[in-house]
């Protein structure tokens, strides 16, 4: 089984999915010859021709409103949005209109689409080039919200989420592009776009994370196990649908919640799970759930290393979950 | 400035070579255009009985909608905005399922989710509009590109307002269709008032024709009135599209003689005199003229059409009254494919209440889960 980094792994899933599905295209800016500015669809304009892997206008709006009327006819878009950052042109397109084709039809008329953005910050990209919009995407109904953050469930989810009958946005986690390598099968898989992953098993806290958050908690659990504490790291992988059984069954376990995220913190992701743990299984809690998550503020740059959560604030909330 | 393009003036007499279109088609376009005027009529006396919630008519407009669209055969599809809704019918939208629709009911095909004047007609390529301006024009540009990936000689009509020229989906969707080159026909039904905004407040372009230019393809502006020369040009650029040299932009110069809706008072922005210079180009009244001086019409037959055309209407409304209720899953149900299991617990706790109530019916009960 080859070793790929998760940028690799999203390379090899288009290529894969692609080998098996004339239906599916990728587009968007910059990713034909290019192969992205991340080179994400590098070789595939090469292996698929120009017209099943192409540039498009430069217009975010252009392209997942053309992708919407592409599924409606029989395609199975696949497009690219060069930063989240870069996302809001399209909102309308992708919440008013993706999003709620299927209900507003009767189930008549559906958008079986992906849309691919690079999220996050890590790369000293400032405020346009390191956001984490998951909570405007998560809080719309009929869309999918995956991230993936190894190699082996970026290949996997994406594959299930091109081939899912609903619109699925799929955000990739750009600080762990080149960061992470692990094992990816060569064939045709797929991830459920509906149950999280147990990263690490501990009886005494559980952490709740996902994308380029998962290996800062993974190494934070590691100095957490060294002072004698064991966690249980569980990566959320699909924000929407959220697997609830599983969040609560984790919770459970250990009485004991912190939950993680890049993105800031008012009506952030980690609100939901909170609200959760606090409506379904509050009698189980030792102590209030911790929220590590960035600033309520825009993306800085400079200080982006201080913005985001590292090991030592993750480390920092586990022990504060004692202190109560 | 464009030059408008007219083949009937308003007496009725050619101003230019008629188009080849058997007697019994332009009689059937006069009915069409009648029936679009015949069920607006209906619905707004049904609106102002309480009965349905909200009308948005073509009264001015039934020229544009009819000669464009009836150039649209069965492979082709029609996008619409909210007043193609007399175009669909006559693409074969069942009259039942556009009248299910305005009052939301358990027969409507879209489940009673959509406001009114919100049709669909999956059998002749019409998809949902959502009430978002502008937003239907990537749609149709990439489903058109879709039409022609295929190697399929369907052609895309996609309607939109003179509001939506300001829109981004105008700007993405124009760039993009002459780009790819897709085979689209957009029409512009110019009528003059984005609710209560003027043409001459939404653009600085003489004719919004002219926009054409900056994307690349062709534009026409056309006699919006006169349903042969909207029939006309829409023809010569669904042709054009179909031969695979790409899309055009008609723009129907019209009026929309009533308010934006029946929740409008359009006496607020804008002069009577201008209403009833446009009150004396009535589009029907047009091709009336034009068909009785040809011995095609006979005098009292559209009295007669007319008659018959509400006697058809008020018995499918009256149909549509008596529709089942709609069943309460539907809150939850086409969200997804399959319904989550969120959405399953959301309706149970639902259900729960109104099984409490004595409020639930058979069909209504809890998911499993």
């Amino acid at each position: 089984m080859p070793t790929l980094t998760l940028l690799q792994a999203v390379n090899d899933g288009l290529k894969s999915v692609m080998r098996t599905d004339p239906d599916v295209l990728v587009f968007g800016e910059d990713v034909g010859l290019k192969g992205g500015v991340f080179l994400a669809t590098e070789g595939l304009t090469n292996e698929f021709g120009k017209e099943r892997c192409f540039d498009t206008p430069l217009s975010e709006d252009g392209i997942i409103g053309t992708a919407i009327g592409m599924a409606m006819n029989g395609l199975r878009p696949v497009a690219e949005i060069q930063f989240q950052d870069f996302i809001f042109p399209a909102f309308d397109q992708i919440v008013s209109e993706a999003a709620k084709l299927r209900y507003r039809s009767g189930g008549q008329y559906t958008a079986p689409m992906v849309i691919r953005t690079p999220y996050g910050g890590g790369i000293r990209g400032g405020l346009y080039h390191s956001q984490s919009g998951e909570a405007y995407f998560a809080h719309t109904a009929g869309l999918k919200v995956v991230i993936p953050s190894t190699p082996h469930d970026a290949k996997g989810l994406l594959i299930a989420s091109i081939q899912d009958p609903d619109p699925v946005l799929f955000m990739e986690p750009k600080a762990l592009y080149r960061s992470v390598k692990g094992e990816v099968p060569e064939d045709v898989y797929t991830v459920d776009l509906s149950t999280l992953r147990r990263v690490r098993e501990g009886k005494d806290v559980t952490i709740f994370c996902y994308g380029a958050m998962v290996p800062v908690v993974e190494k934070a659990a590691t100095q957490a196990a060294a002072k004698g504490i064991e966690c249980t790291v569980v990566d959320l992988r699909t924000l929407l649908p959220l697997d609830e059984d599983g969040v609560l069954e984790a919770a459970k376990s250990t009485g004991r919640v912190v939950v993680v995220h890049e993105a800031p913190r008012f009506c952030g992701y980690g609100a939901e799970i909170s609200a959760l743990i606090a409506e379904r299984c509050i009698e189980y809690m030792e102590a209030p759930v911790k929220r590590v998550t960035g600033f309520d503020t825009p993306f800085p740059n400079t200080l982006e290393h201080h913005y985001l959560p590292d090991d030592r604030r993750v480390l920092d909330a586990i022990e504060q979950t004692f202190e109560f | 400035m464009t030059a408008s393009l007219q083949i009937l003036a308003q007496d009725g007499k050619p101003v230019r070579s008629v188009p080849e279109l058997a007697p019994e088609r332009m009689v059937e376009l006069f009915e069409h255009m009648l029936h679009v005027r015949c069920v607006d009529q209906r619905m707004l006396k049904l609106q102002r009985a309480g009965r349905i919630g909200f009308v948005g008519t073509a009264k001015g407009l039934e020229a544009s909608i009819i000669g464009s669209a009836a150039v649209l055969d069965h492979r082709d599809w029609l996008w619409s905005g909210l007043r193609e809704g007399g175009a669909a019918v006559m693409r074969g939208l069942p009259l039942a399922e556009y009248v299910a629709q305005m009052y939301c009911n358990s027969n409507d095909t879209a489940k009673g989710r959509q406001m009114c004047n919100h049709f669909q007609h999956k059998g002749s390529n019409y998809p949902s509009w959502s009430s978002v301006i502008g937003t239907q024009i990537p749609h149709g540009v990439g489903a058109a590109f879709a039409t022609k990936r295929r190697g399929e000689d369907a052609v895309h009509g996609i309607y939109f307002g003179d509001g939506a020229t300001s829109s981004n989906g105008f700007h993405s969707g124009m760039n993009f269709a002459a780009v790819w080159k897709v085979p689209a026909v957009f029409v512009c039904v110019d009528n003059g008032w984005a609710i209560s905004v003027s043409s001459s407040a939404q653009t600085c372009a003489e004719s919004y024709a002219d926009k054409a230019v900056a994307y690349g393809m062709p534009g026409v502006s056309v006699d919006g009135n006169d349903v042969l020369a909207c029939y006309e040009a829409t023809r010569s650029a669904a042709e054009r599209a179909r031969a695979g040299d790409g899309p055009t932009l008609v723009v129907l110069k019209t009026y929309r003689m009533l308010g934006h809706s029946s929740s409008d008072d359009p006496t607020r922005y804008r002069d009577d005199e201008e209403v009833e210079s446009w009150a004396k180009r009535d589009p029907i009244l047009r091709l009336e003229r034009y068909l009785t001086d040809r011995g095609v019409l006979q005098k009292g037959a559209r009295e007669a059409t007319e008659k018959r055309l509400y006697a058809e209407i008020d018995a499918v409304v009256h149909e549509q009254e008596a529709a089942p209720r709609m069943a309460l899953r539907t809150l939850v149900e086409d969200v997804y494919a399959e319904t989550p299991r969120h959405l399953r617990e959301q309706y149970n706790a639902f259900h729960a209440v109104v099984e409490r109530r004595g409020e639930a019916e058979p069909g209504d009960g809890a998911f499993p889960l």
